[in-house]
C-alpha cells in the first residue's frame, strides 16, 4: 500500500521505497522494452527466413547512424545533468540541460527523418519488401518515442520553471529518455550494421 | 538541503561511461566492416548491445542506487520474456528451408 512521503510524494511501501510516479514508469519502461524486443525478434525472424534480404547501407547511412548514436548518447548525459541539477535545487541550470536535451532530440529526429528521404529517393520505402516494412516499423517506432519524449521534456520543464512539477518528475522523465536511448543501442546494430551494403 | 554545486560532478561522474558507450558504439562500427558471418557479427553486436543498455541501466538509470529489490523485480523476468522469444527461430529456419513453399 503506498503511503505519503516527504514532499508530497506517493511512496511505494518497503522493498521498494520509491515515489509510485517512478515505479510507475519503470514498469512502462519494462513493458515498451518488451514491446521493442518483440518486435526486433520479429525482424530476426523474417530477415533468418529470407533467403536474398536487402542490404542497402552504405557509407553515408552508416556515418549518419553513428553521429545520430553521439547525439543520443550524448542528450542522456544532459539528461542526467538536469537530473542532478533539479536535485540539488539549481532550477536555470537544471531548464538550461533540459533544453539541451531536447535539442539534441530534434537534432536526433532531424537527422532520422533526413535519412528516410534519403532512402525513399533510393525506392526504399514502408511498402517495398520486407525490409522497408521492418525498417521504417522498428525506427518510426522509435521515432514516435523519441518525438514523444520531446513534447514530455518540454511540458516538464515548462511545469518545472512554474513549480508546478518537482524534481522527482523530472527525475521521473529522465528514466524514460534514458530508456530511449537503450532501445537505440540495440537497433543501431541489429537493423543497420547487419545491412551494410558489402 | 541543496548544494547548487553539486550538478557538475555528476557529469565529471558519469563522464567515464560516456566515453564507454561511445567507444562501444565505435567498436561496434569497426566491427560491422571486418569479414563476419551475419550470425558471427550479431552475437558479437548484440554482446556489445547488451553491455552498453547494463551501463546505461546501472548508472545513468540510476538501477545500481536503487534497492535490489526493485532490479529483482524488473530484471529477470524482462530477460526471462526476452529469452523465451527465442523459440521463434526454429521456425524462421524453418521457412528459410521450405522455399518453396511446402505442398
Amino acid at each position: 500500500m503506498a503511503v505519503h512521503g516527504h514532499g508530497g510524494a506517493l511512496m511505494e511501501e518497503s522493498p521498494y521505497a520509491i515515489p509510485s510516479r517512478k515505479l510507475t514508469m519503470w514498469l512502462f519502461i519494462i513493458s515498451d522494452a518488451v514491446t521493442f524486443g518483440a518486435i526486433l525478434f520479429a525482424y530476426g525472424y523474417l530477415r533468418v527466413a529470407t533467403p536474398d534480404w536487402q542490404t542497402p547501407f552504405k557509407s553515408g547511412s552508416i556515418i549518419n547512424a553513428a553521429i545520430m548514436t553521439f547525439v543520443l548518447i550524448t542528450s542522456s548525459l544532459t539528461m542526467l545533468g538536469a537530473v542532478d541539477a533539479s536535485k540539488a535545487g539549481d532550477k536555470p541550470k537544471a531548464l538550461r540541460f533540459l533544453a539541451s536535451t531536447m535539442i539534441l532530440g530534434l537534432i536526433f529526429a532531424g537527422l532520422h527523418i533526413r535519412e528516410w528521404f534519403g532512402l525513399f529517393d533510393e525506392g526504399i520505402k514502408l511498402n517495398t519488401g520486407l525490409f522497408g516494412q521492418t525498417f521504417f516499423s522498428i525506427t518510426g517506432l522509435h521515432l514516435l518515442h523519441v518525438i514523444s519524449g520531446v513534447v514530455a521534456l518540454a511540458v516538464v520543464a515548462r511545469k518545472y520553471s512554474s513549480d508546478s512539477l518537482t524534481p522527482g518528475h523530472v527525475e521521473t522523465t529522465g528514466l524514460y529518455w534514458h530508456f530511449v536511448d537503450l532501445v537505440w543501442m540495440f537497433v543501431v546494430p541489429l537493423v543497420y550494421l547487419t545491412n551494410i551494403a558489402h | 538541503m541543496a548544494s547548487a554545486g553539486s550538478s557538475g560532478n555528476v557529469i565529471a561522474k558519469y563522464l567515464p561511461v560516456y566515453f564507454i558507450l561511445l567507444a562501444i558504439a565505435g567498436v561496434e562500427i569497426f566491427l560491422a566492416y571486418q569479414n563476419f558471418s551475419t550470425a558471427g557479427l550479431v552475437r558479437i553486436l548484440l554482446v556489445l548491445a547488451i553491455g552498453s543498455a547494463a551501463l546505461g541501466l546501472m548508472y545513468f538509470m540510476h538501477l545500481a542506487q536503487e534497492k535490489r529489490s526493485l532490479f529483482l523485480t524488473l530484471i529477470p523476468a524482462t530477460i526471462f520474456v526476452l529469452l523465451m522469444m527465442n523459440m521463434i527461430w526454429t521456425d524462421s529456419i524453418r521457412l528459410l528451408h521450405m522455399r518453396p513453399f511446402a505442398h
